[in-house]
């Protein structure tokens, strides 16, 4: 079982990172982009210089103890990214896709209530504005409680 | 008193002014709770930063803590906003 956890500064290779994740009978995956509609020009992901990278790690090796997986992957981006970037990746791979799916879900819902990491918007007059937690991620996550 | 590393992360690192001190506590402070209120009283900037504790998520030592976690044989808080990643 390969689990893959990390966070980078670069631009993420989605193509290489699903063909890394292998050819299990399922393999499930989720991409979160800068949205391109709300004005903001930059979007800068801070991190936890200790705990970020520990905290993705701890959450795939959690998945791996729920479901039956072969692989799982999350490659989170920090720093600055415009419009269009890919924040983050989430695959898995199972031999059966409920369990590809369902941890792939669980890995994304987890990560946007747990791994320390905060973003701040960059908006076309160059004001700056931290963005709030959402309280449907809260309840969203009350599902793999 | 107890010496303690103290690390701030975004919007609570802007209102303290500073990434990182490091503070000696008088022995009244003795939970995370403790330590957000002792802050809010100490200057203008802790007054800022720690208005609402409710809006405050911390770590000792690289692990999640609550508002009654003691910080007992700490070496480090880390004090940020709830987590926006993903």
């Amino acid at each position: 079982m390969s689990l893959r956890a990390l966070i980078t500064a670069r631009e993420i290779d989605i193509a290489a990172e699903l063909q890394r994740v292998g050819r299990s009978g399922a393999v499930a995956s989720f991409v979160g982009h800068v949205r391109t509609d709300d004005g903001v020009i930059t979007l800068t992901l801070e991190h936890h210089p200790q705990m970020t990278e520990t905290a993705l790690v701890d959450l795939v090796r959690s998945a791996s103890e729920r479901w039956q997986l072969e692989a799982a992957t999350i490659i989170h981006r920090v720093g600055p990214m415009v419009a269009g970037d890919a924040i983050v990746l989430v695959a898995t791979a199972s031999p059966h896709r409920a369990a590809a799916l369902d941890a792939c879900a669980f890995l994304i819902d987890r990560l946007k209530t747990d791994v320390p990491l905060w973003k701040c918007e960059t908006l076309e007059d160059g004001s700056k504005r931290w963005v709030e937690p959402r309280s449907s991620d809260a309840e969203r996550v009350q599902l793999w409680a | 008193m107890a010496s303690l590393t103290l690390s701030y992360f975004a919007w609570v690192r802007e209102a303290m002014g500073q990434p990182v001190e490091q503070v000696d506590l008088p022995d009244s402070v003795s939970t995370i709770a403790d330590l957000i209120h002792w802050l809010a009283e100490r200057d203008a900037a802790g007054a800022a930063a720690f208005a609402d504790p409710s809006r405050i998520r911390a770590a000792r030592d690289g692990v999640m803590a609550q508002p009654d976690t003691a910080l007992a044989g700490a070496a480090e808080v880390s004090l940020f906003p709830p987590v926006t990643g993903g």
